[in-house]
């Protein structure tokens, strides 16, 4: 009986830290295998860099589908709404020709960050407005702007890729995903971490506070929770969620504008299959996708634990196929594991007890 | 033909059904009454096969029946019409009327041999030109009923159950219904008919069976009985629960509703409401309590009518109603009373946000601080606010509903079912501050079936039925009886309703 109740508890415990376990977990397994079978550099400043790069890439727009997620929606238009708005901010700063350096090039900058970034935004606008007012599911709503920002995007770029010139960006715009070894390059002096990964280590922060500490964020919590509930309580369960599918579509811009220095084109097919590896940042790091829960420090970790799963197979030389299989598979294990969190871990505890007793 | 002694069915702790014994004959119809919570629908899920009773014994012609399935009793010939249509309303009528039949082999539909038999069934319920492969979800809710009534014919049943088949259907077409069920009961068929309108009970059955709490309390011929009788069989339960009162007196005028009409119900509703006052609604469910509550907070698009607080007529939003003093209990604890999967601190202050927060804000130690005086007002029993709610009693449930009206600082207490599945002394404690709130000059409008609490605790007692509110009496001058005779007669007038 004692060992069954510890048992639980400290499963318990290790639960409650799960995404964090699991990355450290992977990390420690792919650097044992790295070195007995790969180059060894696996484990590396570099390498490190370029994870947390590419897994903010993931983790900005996961930011606002943890909200959409924890309101009880989804948003499957995510990956398109994406390039959508990175192929606006590419077809801006093409069709400009002054140099960065230039005087008056300011104004024209901030123009085309603004045009980029109201792209997103209008996407989000429009998923939140069609599915307060028709009351239609979000997965169909969201399957249709999916295609709709898809078609939308090949009719501004001409169905071709944009490429603007390089000399057209400003430096910090060029560097924002810089992950090489000149230190200069880097928002905090002497201290290598990629500028993408720090704008999403501050969203995050933004946006665990907006669900902490605002009435608003509160009122996301209750309307995914229970929206019958939250409308007895005279939530406007309908404004509520027009403004939760706005403000993820912020987060989606930022992300584009991430992706767009990143790649420093904008390809608007691109973003097809990224909704999926969004939503799975976020459903890794506990989010339920029948609403009210998901955590910001989770979703943070749920990116990074794809990335540093795809980077480690990439430097064992595992084909792409297989990890795509492996991530599938990781995800399926992760949200059984999570659900005993959430639901009975009786039934796992109940049979260690049984064998104990 | 049906012979049913001694059935006993309990679901964990509750006793459902106990001792209960009952006849059904052959060219007769049987009346099975009883409150809500009696009995009559578990009795009618083990005679279906949906329940297995735990002891006792069933026969059917002589044959001992213990159905195991709703399957397997169909095909000993008994069939169920429920209150609820359980047509799929995308199939054809055909298609309906073919589900959960005999004649299939191995999966497959023969429906040539099939549609002889449909047809007939058709006719014989009065819809000869009916087109079999109309979309079932396109017909009126009379015709759907006869479908579903064409649907046990056609299954050979030789004992059919009714389950307050009226209840979905506008005046003219029960008529309809009667003629039916008296050409089936000509027929030689059995024929169980639940219902709380005792004027139909007197207009289509023979016999008469009554159930309360479970038991069995009384049966034999109706002609034999009187409507006081049975009402009193009905209702007939000692009172030993404790209602402590709290003595507060009525001041003014505050919430006045004149005409008020939601699509369907309620219909046509005026009732004046003052400072200081427990108006009690009685009725039978689905008589518009619960709708008219929901039309008064806003939560149900009311049609026509007015509502005046405070001489001022209601905004139209929830939120803006809250502000104005109104507050809401649901009766659905489950589903929309409570988040369940959030905490007790969460529940409390959904909604109530605004309290603790500057410029969107929260402060959450003033959140806990007020909630935490809220579980202690109530007295919850939790470990602390952390607590998640569904982790807690029914009654403690109740309790963190109740106090999150109380956290809003509502003036105005609609409260619906407030002690339903709660028990005894966490409803004498919900009484107590029902008259705590009347004498702080609040004013409660008290939905239950539950009638001595009622007659307890309120001030003026409203009977609705079928939508409409029919008597409004102080408490003194009504009785259990009076209570259940007003709830049970059909409205003059509700010929007229309209049924959309």
């Amino acid at each position: 009986m004692n060992l069954k109740r510890r048992l639980g508890s400290i499963s318990l415990a290790l639960l409650n830290h799960g995404p964090a376990l699991a990355l450290i977990a992977i990390v420690l397994l792919f650097t044992i295998a790295d070195n007995a079978f790969g180059s060894g550099s696996f484990f590396s400043g570099r390498n490190a860099r370029v994870i947390i790069n590419s897994a903010a890439l993931v983790a900005v727009p996961a930011l606002g589908m943890t909200l959409i997620i924890i309101a009880g929606g989804i948003d499957l238009s995510a990956g398109t709404a994406l390039t959508l708005s990175g192929t606006a901010l590419a077809i801006a700063f093409r069709d400009y020709t002054i140099d960065a350096q230039a005087a008056g090039a300011g104004t024209w900058i901030a123009l085309a960050l603004l045009g980029g970034l109201g792209v997103g935004v209008l996407c989000g606008l429009l998923n939140g407005i069609i599915i307060s007012v028709t009351e239609m599911v979000p997965f169909i709503v969201t399957l249709g702007t999916m295609t709709i920002f898809l078609g939308l995007g090949q009719v501004i770029a001409d169905e071709s890729t944009v490429y603007p010139q390089t000399e057209h960006l400003p430096d910090w715009l060029r560097y924002l995903c810089y992950t090489g070894s000149n230190e200069e390059r880097y928002w905090i002096p002497f201290l290598p971490i990629p500028s993408s990964g720090l704008i999403a280590i501050l969203l995050g922060g933004l946006v665990a506070a907006l669900l902490r500490l605002t009435v608003f964020g509160r009122n996301i919590v209750a309307v995914g929770s229970s929206p019958s509930t939250a409308r007895l309580c005279g939530i406007r369960v309908g404004a509520t969620t027009v403004w939760v599918y706005a403000l993820a579509g912020i987060f989606v811009a930022v992300g584009a504008l991430l992706y767009f220095a990143n790649v420093k084109n904008g390809n608007p097919s691109d973003g097809t299959g990224k909704e999926l590896e969004i939503i799975a940042a976020v459903v890794l790091g506990g989010g339920s996708l029948s609403g009210g829960r998901g955590s910001v420090s989770g979703t943070l970790v749920g990116a990074l634990i794809i990335k540093t799963i795809s980077s480690g197979c990439t430097m064992l030389s595992i084909p792409n196929t297989y990890t795509h299989i492996i991530i599938g598979v990781i995800i399926i294990v992760a949200v059984l594991i999570d659900g005993l969190r959430n639901g009975t871990p009786a039934w796992l505890f109940n049979r260690l007890g049984r064998r104990a007793d | 033909m049906l012979e049913v002694s001694g059935i006993a069915k309990r679901f964990g702790a509750t006793v459902a059904l106990d001792r209960v014994s009952l006849a059904a004959e052959r060219g007769r119809v049987l009346a099975l009454i009883g409150e809500n919570g009696a009995g009559k629908s578990t009795l009618l899920k083990v005679l279906s096969g949906a329940h297995q009773s735990d002891s006792g014994t069933m026969s059917l012609d002589g044959q001992p029946f213990l159905p195991h399935s709703p399957m397997d009793a169909r095909r000993r010939g008994v069939a169920i019409v429920y209150q609820e249509l359980t047509l799929a309303p995308d199939l054809s009528v055909e298609d309906n009327l073919l589900l959960g039949q005999p004649g299939t082999g191995m999966g497959m539909l023969f429906r040539s041999r099939q549609r002889e038999r449909i047809g007939e069934a058709l006719r014989q319920v009065g819809l000869p030109h009916l087109d079999p492969k109309a979309r079932t979800g396109d017909q009126s809710i009379a015709t759907q009923q006869l479908i579903e009534i064409a649907r046990a014919l056609a299954t050979d049943a030789r004992l059919i159950l009714f389950d307050e088949p009226t209840s979905s259907l506008p005046a003219a077409d029960v008529d309809r219904l009667f003629q039916l069920i008296d050409d089936l009961r000509r027929k030689g068929l059995a024929i169980i008919y639940i219902s709380h309108f005792l004027e139909e009970v007197r207009r289509i059955a023979d016999d008469y069976a009554v159930l309360r709490d479970g038991h069995s309390v009384g049966s034999g011929q109706l002609e034999q009985i009187s409507d006081e009788q049975i009402i009193s069989l009905m209702v007939g339960r000692d009172v030993t629960d404790l209602f402590p009162t709290v003595s507060h007196t009525i001041g003014d005028p505050r919430l006045q509703v004149r005409k008020l009409s939601g699509s369907p119900i309620p219909s046509d509703v005026s009732f004046e409401l003052r400072r200081g006052e427990i108006f009690g609604l009685a009725g039978l469910v689905g008589a518009g309590r619960t709708e008219l509550l929901r039309c008064l907070f806003g939560l149900r698009p009311a049609r026509d009518g007015t509502v005046l607080l405070e001489g001022r007529p209601l905004p139209n939003s929830v939120g803006r109603r809250k502000q104005w003093g109104l507050g809401l209990l649901s009766e659905d604890r489950k589903t929309e009373g409570l988040a369940q999967n959030l905490s007790i601190i969460e529940n409390l202050a959904m909604g109530n946000h605004g309290r603790y927060s500057r410029l969107g804000w929260l402060n959450l130690a003033a959140r806990s601080r007020d909630c935490q005086r809220w579980m202690r007002r109530v007295e919850v029993k939790a470990e602390n606010g952390q607590q998640c709610v569904d982790e807690l009693s029914g009654g403690n449930q109740q309790k963190v509903a109740f106090a999150r009206l109380l956290a809003q600082d509502a003036e105005v207490y609609l409260l619906d079912e407030p002690t339903k599945g709660i028990d005894v002394g966490t409803k004498s404690e919900i009484y107590r501050m029902m008259g705590e709130l009347a004498a702080a000059g609040k004013t409660l409008v008290f939905v239950s079936s539950y009638l001595p609490e009622l007659l307890a605790v309120c001030d003026t007692i409203g009977v609705m039925a079928r939508g409409r509110l029919t008597e409004v009496r102080p408490a003194a001058e009504w009785n259990e009886e009076d209570l259940m005779t007003a709830a049970v007669a059909t409205p003059a007038a509700s010929e007229e309703t309209e049924f959309a």
